[in-house]
């Protein structure tokens, strides 16, 4: 689903980001991107989502060469990848509906559809009779929730996750961990950018670990992954 | 069955859901505005006074023009016989010329006839009764065919009837004529230049007016694009609310004009009356409150094109 090849992101100024990065999650896994703040894990998952895009090598998503990819079809790409952030960025001036439904309105789905879909994507984050809320309304967890439902709302096949749980208690934060774990066993590619070390560690799934811009250690390359049995 | 199959009976065909979507910010880009009742109007308030004061001037010039029209008509030369000659050589005059095709109509004043008007009008009635002789001539009054066009014509068909052998004086005041058209040319320039500076500014405030919109709106156009929407998707409402506060300005601008007209109305008529004419204002005619509101439509759209092409760019996830 993604590979890196022999990445490297140098920002304007001179700063190093991630050099030599490669690695390679396959479709329907779910992996964990750890490492301590500034050790490249936020630019990593912002270079799939083209938000960036990278000073060398090459990444390879779905099949598609994403240095080949003009800003003009990233859209495109976009509408295949579901992102969580850390502070949610949701749009406050409307109701919890319309946030989820927007990847759907900007698709063009019917309206029909649109309901039957924000709905079902809100009942799988348990936020099912807060449509009608207005998300400032909500606490912390909740908001990350409608992030998420509105993440997946479109059914894309990659999620993207950025420190979902940074603002969360250990509770909600292994809840949150839980529901990314449901969507991979329908299928969804997942990674989850995280510096919450212990909780990474009970949900074992594999992990890629980085530091100052490097790969310290990957699990996706050994045999033997300690891999949930599901 | 839907057009596109590919697309799945779940999503609408790409042209069905442009349109839906250009129809959606279409209301709710007027939605948006009036949700902000009182920037929105001042904002239209500004493109109204701007584009009320050409298209008054403008108005003030076709009334102008109007009123100089009602004058060529009475364009009259007056011709001052020789005063040895008879009324029948006036009166064979008067025929041939009124035959020709410059003139539109000829009237021959004999000397007594001449006289009487003298006396009633000039309040000199007594005394020209002391007269032995009358002194005046026969006159023959020629209205010319005017040519909006070219008003020299006038002068030519002067010059030639001073030619005649019976003509003693040829008279026209020509002058003024001349002056009006040149002045309204050159108010009719000066009525461009100020409308194309104002509409260089209603282009200006909407694209700024936008611009502010766009910073009020930086979240949702980031996480907009963040999920996939393309530029075209978001450049849409903001083009639709440029839109909405070009026609709303037009709207208003043609309300401040029929509102002038009516105060102007009734003192214009009292000075038509001291002329003895029954003049009227020309207000704003169909197609002149269609051209206006068309223009600011286009305003509008080009002002908040200009906005969103440099600042949407701008604005990129990070």
């Amino acid at each position: 689903m993604i590979r890196f090849d022999n990445i490297s992101k140098r920002y304007p100024g001179g700063f190093e980001a991630l050099s030599r990065i490669s690695f390679h999650l396959p479709r329907g896994k779910l992996a964990y991107l750890t490492g301590h703040s500034g050790a490249g894990k936020s630019t990593l998952l912002k270079l799939i989502a083209l938000i960036e895009r990278p000073s060398r090598g090459q990444i390879i998503l779905d099949g598609v060469n994403l240095n080949n990819i003009r800003n003009k079809r990233i859209p495109q790409i976009r509408r295949n990848i579901g992102i969580i952030f850390q502070n949610h960025h949701l749009l406050y001036d409307r109701p919890v509906f319309d946030n989820v439904a927007l990847p759907l309105v900007i698709q063009g789905y019917r309206h029909r559809e649109i309901s039957k879909r924000v709905r079902a994507a809100l009942d799988q984050v348990g936020l099912l009779n807060k449509e009608k809320v207005d998300p400032i309304t909500l606490s912390g967890g909740e908001q990350q929730r409608v992030g998420i439902a509105r993440a997946i709302v479109h059914k894309p096949a990659l999620l993207l996750a950025d420190e979902p749980t940074g603002n969360l208690d250990p509770e909600l934060s292994r809840e949150i961990m839980e529901l990314f774990a449901r969507f991979n066993l329908f299928g969804t590619t997942v990674l989850i950018a995280s510096h919450d070390l212990d909780l990474i560690k009970q949900m074992r799934f594999p992990t890629i670990s980085l530091n100052k811009g490097m790969i310290e250690s990957n699990d996706l390359l050994t045999s033997n992954p300690q891999e949930r049995a599901v | 069955m839907p057009k596109n199959p590919r697309r799945g009976p779940k999503k609408n065909s790409r042209l069905v859901s442009y349109l839906t979507h250009h129809l959606q910010m279409l209301i709710a880009s007027l939605g948006y505005l009036s949700r902000q009742p009182i920037s929105s109007l001042m904002t239209s308030a500004v493109i109204a006074i701007a584009l009320a004061l050409p298209a008054g001037l403008y108005i003030a010039l076709d009334n102008a023009s109007q009123l100089s029209a009602d004058w060529d008509g009475t364009t009259l030369i007056s011709l001052f016989l020789k005063h040895d000659v008879s009324v029948k050589k006036a009166e064979k005059l008067a025929t041939r010329l009124g035959l020709s095709k410059e003139i539109e109509k000829v009237r021959i004043i004999d000397r007594d006839q001449g006289l009487k008007q003298f006396q009633k009008i000039s309040g000199f009635g007594d005394a020209i009764k002391f007269l032995d002789d009358n002194p005046l001539p026969h006159v023959i009054t020629v209205q010319p065919v005017i040519d909006q066009q070219s008003p020299d014509k006038v002068v030519h068909l002067v010059n030639k009837l001073q030619n005649e052998d019976l003509v003693d004086l040829a008279q026209l005041d020509m002058l003024w004529v001349k002056r009006l058209y040149t002045l309204l040319d050159v108010a009719r320039r000066g009525v461009w230049i100020i409308g194309s500076l104002l509409a260089l500014a209603v282009l200006l405030i909407i694209g700024n007016t936008i611009r502010l919109d766009i910073q009020n709106r930086r979240e949702a156009i980031e996480v907009s694009k963040l999920i996939g929407a393309s530029d075209a998707f978001i450049r849409r409402p903001f083009l639709y609310t440029g839109m909405w506060y070009g026609i709303s300005g037009g709207l208003l601008a043609w309300l401040l004009i029929a509102i002038s007209l009516g105060i102007m109305a009734d003192p214009v008529q009292k000075l038509a009356a001291l002329y003895h004419s029954s003049y009227e204002l020309i207000g704003l005619s169909g197609s002149n409150t269609t051209t206006l509101i068309i223009i600011s439509c286009i305003l509008g759209l080009g002002g908040s094109w200009l906005a969103v092409g440099r600042h949407l760019s701008e604005i990129e996830p990070s």
